[in-house]
């Protein structure tokens, strides 16, 4: 009998031409990580948008849950002084 | 499939893709045109009816196969193949466009009367205007579309045979046909790689995709030798160094052929050639019944419209 399970979910990054890092930009379904990249290129970088792609499956992330969302990052909510903005940066310096 | 987007006068709305400050734009830019700064005389010593006849046989291949994979179109088994064989189907619809268009520049005369003042360019006038016995289209890229491992396979079959004659088009004496082709062989090795990964899928999948592909195989084979069978026009447009020789690269499709069938565990099928009609093929003109049912569809609309402006 054929196999109706349905084919994992997998999250993709995408490296853009002008981008320094992988950009999450969305999810698709693959029977495995080769045709999760394949999958990718054909959904994802149809606009000349890429030049790099990351595909994981998405069970393999383990995600903050929104309930945690206080305790986790209210926290750092009132402390400016961890910002480096008491520096001065030389306008050569990019990407900061 | 009249004008270049980037060059329209749709009031602007693409400008931020043809260059300059394009930090906006989400998607990627830096589009490039596959014929900036080519020469595009006619090589010294060619007949312009000569290239343009050969030109539609590439041309009419790409086009035909385009609107076959076009058909999938909502109805591959899953969301992501199905814009994969739609990315292919455009993908091969842009190098029956330069194709096209490149026989309609080197004989004007092969390109079908339109009534005065009609906007349609040539290319147009070429794909939606002529009948039948004008297409040049090898029949593999015409009968009608099956499952999924049907397409699949005339996908193998065709880009398999396709790569390897772009390659050698690459030096061709006409810069135009070398620069379609070094643009196509990018695409259709991605094609081919496709392909080759859901022939192993299938091959090595369950009972019934198994089946499914070994009946598939079965039934398009007979049309995979036409593709590596010149036609005299062929012959001697490579002879003059433009064309390349279809049978010159049979070797080399059979190799990589073998390579996919040995890995899959499929053996090669013993199917004669499917016959012409009077030793006619589709290279002569010479097409199969369903290709009346495919031309009907595809032109009714452009013929409806004669005047129209796309």
């Amino acid at each position: 009998m054929t196999d109706r399970r349905e084919w994992p979910l997998y999250e993709v990054f995408v490296r853009g031409k002008r981008g320094l890092n992988h950009v999450h930009v969305g999810s698709l379904h693959a029977p495995d990580d080769v045709m999760a990249l394949r999958h990718a290129r054909d959904v994802y970088t149809r606009r000349n948008e890429g030049v790099s792609i990351w595909v994981v499956r998405a069970d393999a992330i383990t995600a903050s849950s929104p309930d945690e969302k206080d305790p986790l990052f209210a926290p750092s909510g009132d402390k400016v002084y961890r910002h480096p903005t008491f520096y001065d940066i030389p306008d050569d310096v990019p990407h900061m | 499939m009249s004008d270049d987007l980037l060059n329209s006068d749709l009031g602007g709305v693409f400008d931020g893709l043809a260059g300059g400050e394009s930090s906006q734009w989400a998607f990627g830019t830096g589009f490039e045109d596959p014929l900036a700064g080519v020469d595009t005389t006619v090589p010294d010593g060619v007949d312009g009816a000569d290239l343009a006849a050969y030109c539609l046989m590439l041309g009419d291949d790409a086009l035909i196969m385009s609107q076959r994979l076009s058909e999938w179109c909502s109805r591959a088994p899953d969301l992501e193949e199905d814009i994969a064989l739609a990315n292919i189907a455009l993908d091969l619809l842009g190098q029956a466009r330069l194709l096209l268009s490149r026989a309609a520049a080197a004989d004007p005369g092969a390109v079908p009367a339109l009534p005065e003042g009609s906007p349609v360019p040539g290319e147009d006038a070429l794909a939606f205007f002529r009948e039948a016995g004008e297409f040049r289209n090898v029949r593999l890229a015409e009968v009608a579309n099956g499952d999924f491992a049907h397409v699949v396979v005339r996908l193998l079959l065709f880009s398999v045979v396709r790569l390897a004659l772009l390659e050698r088009l690459g030096a061709s004496a006409d810069q135009v046909l070398a620069a379609v082709a070094a643009k196509g062989v990018k695409e259709v090795t991605y094609h081919r790689d496709w392909a080759g990964r859901w022939f192993l899928t299938l091959a090595q999948g369950t009972e019934e995709s198994r089946r499914r592909l070994v009946a598939a195989l079965d039934a398009l084979w007979p049309l995979q030798p036409e593709m590596v069978t010149a036609h005299p026009l062929e012959a001697s447009l490579a002879e003059a160094g433009v064309g390349v020789d279809p049978a010159a690269v049979r070797d080399e499709a059979d190799a990589v052929l073998d390579q996919v069938f040995a890995v899959s565990g499929v053996d090669r099928p013993d199917r004669a050639p499917l016959a012409g009609v009077g030793g006619r093929t589709g290279r002569d003109g010479m097409h199969t019944e369903a290709f009346g049912r495919l031309l009907a569809e595809m032109q009714v609309v452009a013929r409806a419209h004669p005047g129209g402006r796309w």
